[in-house]
């Protein structure tokens, strides 16, 4: 038996959940290095895990199965592929960065970070990773379904509690009831799944591996892809049921943004794709148009709406999506190229993403307001975090030598052996994050810094400056070394391709 | 004959009558001030109980005993063992009532309606039936109406006794009915005079019909609910509780095993199914949107605990082994969370004297542990993993799906979204909302040690049935084989 080492980097945070809870309430700061401690470890799991993952071998590996509740089929079953064992350090790197930027500042005039019951904030954050990690490496049907309601809850009480107090009540309640459509439509279309495979095979079984091969019906996959494809894809962003995702960027405490938009909505992705597409590929043949379409009309309109923001972190929460869009168009194309880009794109968003809202948070928490006319001349107090954001601009603009053009140009590619319209018309994106992303840099961080705030602001932290780091790292290296990610990307998507009909 | 079978198959009510005589000679001994330990001796008497059958009682295959009265099934025993546990922790929770705690009587009482349900579970005798139900409701209407004095708990107890009486008259209506009839009053031999047509189809669904009225007060579904909230909120919050929990678990299993036993031909069955599919899918929708507008928690609990009726509906019309599975399963989550529910209001009121769920404000901060079992509750009964209620949830769906029941699932799923909204809201209260002072520190919710115990055990068994639900649904499972 080999080291669990899923099972150990999924219930790592949910443990230091429990620690941290009993913890006395007033030692703030052995909670938070508590927090940062088990964020480390589950990193560097991740990390092992990610470079021993045999790309020679690919398919489903560090495979774990105990049997969980036989006479209903349901096993905890985990393994990751080329597409899941990214994402998993994906959450591994953001929760790391989250913890590192919510320790904060508690300079008077900064109050950065987690000051009010941190340890309750920690829980609830750990809760959630647990959740995040437990759907990327689940390959049981009831056990990912489990784990991505596990992720669903403590969004609402993170940001309730902690949240930007003019809007958190109404964006809270809206995401979660959102999220929660979303995921209980997901629910009864994956029982009336796991029914019909009983009545084909005679099996009573979760296990996706198993519903690969049961053998559904033309029609029955037609009939049942929206429902469960939509549902999970609602905590993807999809237009048009993507309301929920701006106002709950920006209700959300920065590491909870941070979570959100860079893991979380790839959690929705990733279901969408491993439970809609992969056990419904007639389904996902036959609608792809559909998702084709609204995913189009998300990365323009995204991107269209970013521009017209004038709040900063309303602004971010748009373009995620526009990116996000962009990750679903690629996953319509059911095609090499247009998949491989995708599976890169939500790395790469989301380390991206994730950057943006830590930025945008450090500099609320210094100049207490998001609105993009009142800032500037950011660079001469916190040039880190400016390069940062730089770094970040490029990303999203989807330039080459970074990760977003890795990501980015495959998905036009695919997109247009599908339909090289809708690819001319979706890069018109490019242009439109490119403005915004400009105007933005030039408007906040250059220029002269209003009067007002002049005196008030101070240089981000070094623990802000290592999380920035952190993040930056991984969009340059892929950027400039594509094969730390594409060809694992790749395999995991062969076998997507394979259960789509070799195409 | 009397042979040990006899004897097993009703052991714990045996016991129970053992641990209630025992109640009444100790109690007059103990002075007034220390006569709340009579709760320590109910619920440490009713665990020592369950673990005695547990050892000594547990069934083998399935037998009738005492001349067919009742049946000895591990049905039946899930079924008993659920009530006791929810009668140990009613009576934990009992014993620090200002008004109730002191009272002898009130733990006689409760066991006297545990030995009701007991034999409810088990009776397969429409006389046994029936009297089985009166032991269980009587105990019950005097203990909603315990607090002399207060107006609210009166009406409780007589909204209680009238509702109560009408609807088991015309059950006993029915069940006269049925012995007209067929001239029998054991289920078993009644399915067979329903099979061979002896009966009509037409006598039978009116049976049927007069029969559900009684069992739709028990378990209160719509239309038969208007009782549950004002008696919830009238009557003390402990025996609120046990009447939300044990006392609709009892109907249930008497709804399954009549159903399942009885009726099974399928004439009828066809007909009682869609019935129940259209109450079920009635029930949760009148629930949860009646529940969003409450602002008192007894209230709030009381809807939601008819909306819960209607989720656990689906199982028994589903009609199948496993839909019988999934009802027993969604019960044993369904006791420990609303227990736990009702717990903590105790807990908060038994200091603050308050119900409002708006007075809530600032107790994560004053009580940092009894927010977080409150969090487990609500967000166990809104359906949310690691909770029981969201396994609970998924089986009772997958018994719909796998019985045709597809449009009652997709209600019940977006009902469950209706009930996500107020759960969530008066988490809010708990969690956001600040006392007026914000001076919380100042404000403290200690728990005696009664509530400690009742409600650690209970939020552990919440957590537990939500991840390790191996165990408990094999025993649902295995009490559901009996009826097939």
């Amino acid at each position: 038996m080999n080291f669990p080492v899923l099972s150990v980097i999924t219930f790592t945070p949910i443990v230091a959940a429990l620690l941290l809870l009993l913890m006395p309430a007033n030692r703030k700061n052995e909670t938070r290095a508590i927090a940062l401690a088990a964020a480390a470890f589950a990193l560097i799991l991740s990390l092992w895990m990610y470079f021993s993952y045999d790309q020679s071998a690919a398919g489903y590996q560090f495979i774990e199965k105990y049997s969980w509740l036989p006479a209903l089929g349901i096993s905890l079953h985990f393994g990751v592929d080329g597409i899941s064992a990214p994402l998993v350090l994906l959450t591994g790197v953001v929760m790391f960065t989250g913890v590192l930027i919510s320790w904060g500042d508690d300079h008077p005039h900064v109050m950065a970070g987690i000051q009010d019951r941190p340890r309750e904030f920690f829980a609830f954050l750990f809760i959630l990773a647990t959740g995040v990690f437990g759907v990327f490496v689940s390959l049981d049907l009831f056990m990912l379904i489990f784990f991505y309601e596990i992720a669903v809850f403590p969004m609402y009480l993170l940001i309730v509690i902690w949240g930007w107090n003019v809007t958190r009540e109404y964006a809270a309640m809206k995401l979660t009831l959102y999220l929660l459509i979303g995921s209980v439509v997901s629910l009864a279309g994956a029982l009336v799944m796991y029914m019909a495979q009983y009545r084909n095979t005679g099996v009573l079984t979760f296990d996706m591996l198993a519903m690969e091969g049961a053998g559904f019906s033309q029609a029955f996959q037609i009939a049942w892809f929206l429902p469960v494809f939509f549902g999970f894809a609602v905590l993807g962003g999809i237009w048009p049921f993507h309301n929920w995702s701006p106002d709950g960027h920006v209700a959300a405490p920065t590491a909870v943004s941070m979570f959100h938009a860079g893991v979380l909505m790839k959690l929705g992705a990733f279901a969408a794709l491993r439970v809609g597409i992969m056990l419904l590929p007639e389904g996902a043949k036959h609608w792809s148009w559909l998702i084709m379409l609204f995913a189009g009309i998300a990365v323009v309109y995204g991107a269209y709406i970013a521009f017209v923001q004038m709040d900063f972190k309303y602004m971010v929460g748009f373009s995620s999506v526009s990116h996000m869009g962009l990750v679903m168009l690629g996953f319509s194309t059911l095609n090499r190229e247009g998949l491989l880009g995708s599976g890169v794109q939500m790395f790469s968003h989301g380390t991206m993403t994730a950057l943006f809202f830590a930025v945008v948070g450090m500099i609320y928490d210094r100049a207490h307001t998001r609105q993009i006319p009142e800032l500037g001349g950011m660079s001469k107090v916190m040039p880190f975090a400016t390069v940062g954001f730089i770094i970040g601009g490029l990303v999203s603009m989807g330039m080459p030598l970074f990760s977003g053009f890795i990501a980015e140009f495959p998905i036009f590619m695919g997109v247009w052996r599908v339909q090289w319209l809708v690819a001319v018309v979706c890069s018109i994106s490019i242009v439109i994050t490119a403005a915004y992303i400009m105007r933005n840099i030039r408007q906040v961080f250059f220029g002269d810094m209003p009067g007002k705030l002049q005196g008030h602001i101070t240089d981000i932290t070094l623990l802000d400056k290592l999380a920035i780091t952190t993040l930056c790292v991984f969009m340059v290296v892929i950027g400039l070394y594509p094969k730390f990610m594409v060809p694992m990307v790749q395999t995991g998507v062969d076998y997507v391709l394979r259960l789509l009909g070799g195409s | 004959m009397f042979s040990s079978t006899m004897l097993a198959s009703i052991l714990p009510e045996i016991l129970i009558l053992v641990l209630g005589m025992l109640v009444l000679i100790v109690e007059p001994f103990w002075k007034e001030e220390k006569r709340r330990n009579v709760g320590w001796l109910t619920a440490g008497g009713l665990v020592a109980s369950m673990i005695v059958s547990l050892l000594m009682g547990q069934p083998g295959e399935p037998v009738s005993t005492l001349g067919g009265m009742i049946r000895f099934d591990w049905l039946g025993f899930f079924f008993k063992m659920m009530f006791m546990f929810a009668g140990a922790m009613s009576a934990l929770l009992m014993m620090d009532h200002e008004k109730v705690g002191a009272r002898g009587e009130a733990y006689l009482l409760l066991l006297a309606s545990l030995i009701g349900m007991n034999l409810m579970a088990v009776s397969t005798d429409l006389v046994m039936l029936f009297l089985a139900i009166e032991t269980a409701s009587i105990p019950l209407y005097v203990l909603s109406g315990f607090l002399l004095g207060d107006d609210r708990s009166t009406e409780a107890g007589f909204k209680y006794l009238l509702f109560g009486v009408l609807t088991t008259t015309i059950m006993l209506y029915g069940l006269s009915l049925v012995f007209g009839f067929s001239g029998t009053t054991n289920i078993a031999d009644l399915a067979e005079m329903f099979n061979v047509g002896t009966v009509s189809p037409i006598a039978a669904f009116a049976i049927l019909a007069l029969i559900l009225v009684g069992i739709g007060f028990k378990v209160a579904f719509v239309p038969f609910h208007f009782w549950s909230p004002d008696v919830y909120e009238g009557a003390p919050t402990p025996v609120t509780g046990f009447l939300s929990t044990a006392s609709k678990a009892a109907g249930y299993a008497v709804l399954v095993r009549l159903f399942f036993v009885a009726f099974p031909d399928p004439s009828l069955s066809s007909a009682w199914t869609m019935t129940l599919a259209i109450l079920a899918a009635v029930t949760m929708t009148v629930g949860n949107l009646l529940a969003i507008q409450q602002t008192n928690i007894k209230r709030l609990l009381a809807y939601s605990s008819i909306a819960h009726t209607g989720y656990t509906l689906i199982g028994v019309v589903a009609f199948t082994q496993l839909g019988a599975a999934s009802v027993v399963f969604y019960l044993a989550a369904y006791i420990l969370t609303n227990l736990l529910a009702f717990g903590v209001a105790m807990a908060f009121s038994r200091i603050t004297g308050l119900e409002d769920i708006r007075e809530y404000a600032g107790m994560s901060r004053r009580s940092p542990w009894l927010g977080l079992m409150m969090l487990t509750a609500f967000l166990s009964l809104t359906g949310m993993p690691p909770f029981g209620g969201f396994v609970a949830k998924v089986v009772v769906f997958a018994a719909g799906v796998q019985a045709g029941y597809t449009w009652l699932v997709i209600i019940g799923v977006i009902n469950s979204v209706v009930g996500a909204y107020y759960y969530l809201n008066a988490l809010k209260y708990v969690y956001l909302h600040r006392m007026p002072g914000e001076d919380e520190e100042n404000h403290p919710i200690p728990l005696t040690r009664p509530y400690a115990i009742a409600l650690v055990a209970l939020t552990v068994g919440v957590i537990l049935i939500g991840t390790l639900f191996a165990p408990w649904f094999n025993w649902s499972d295995a009490g559901a084989l009996n009826l097939f």
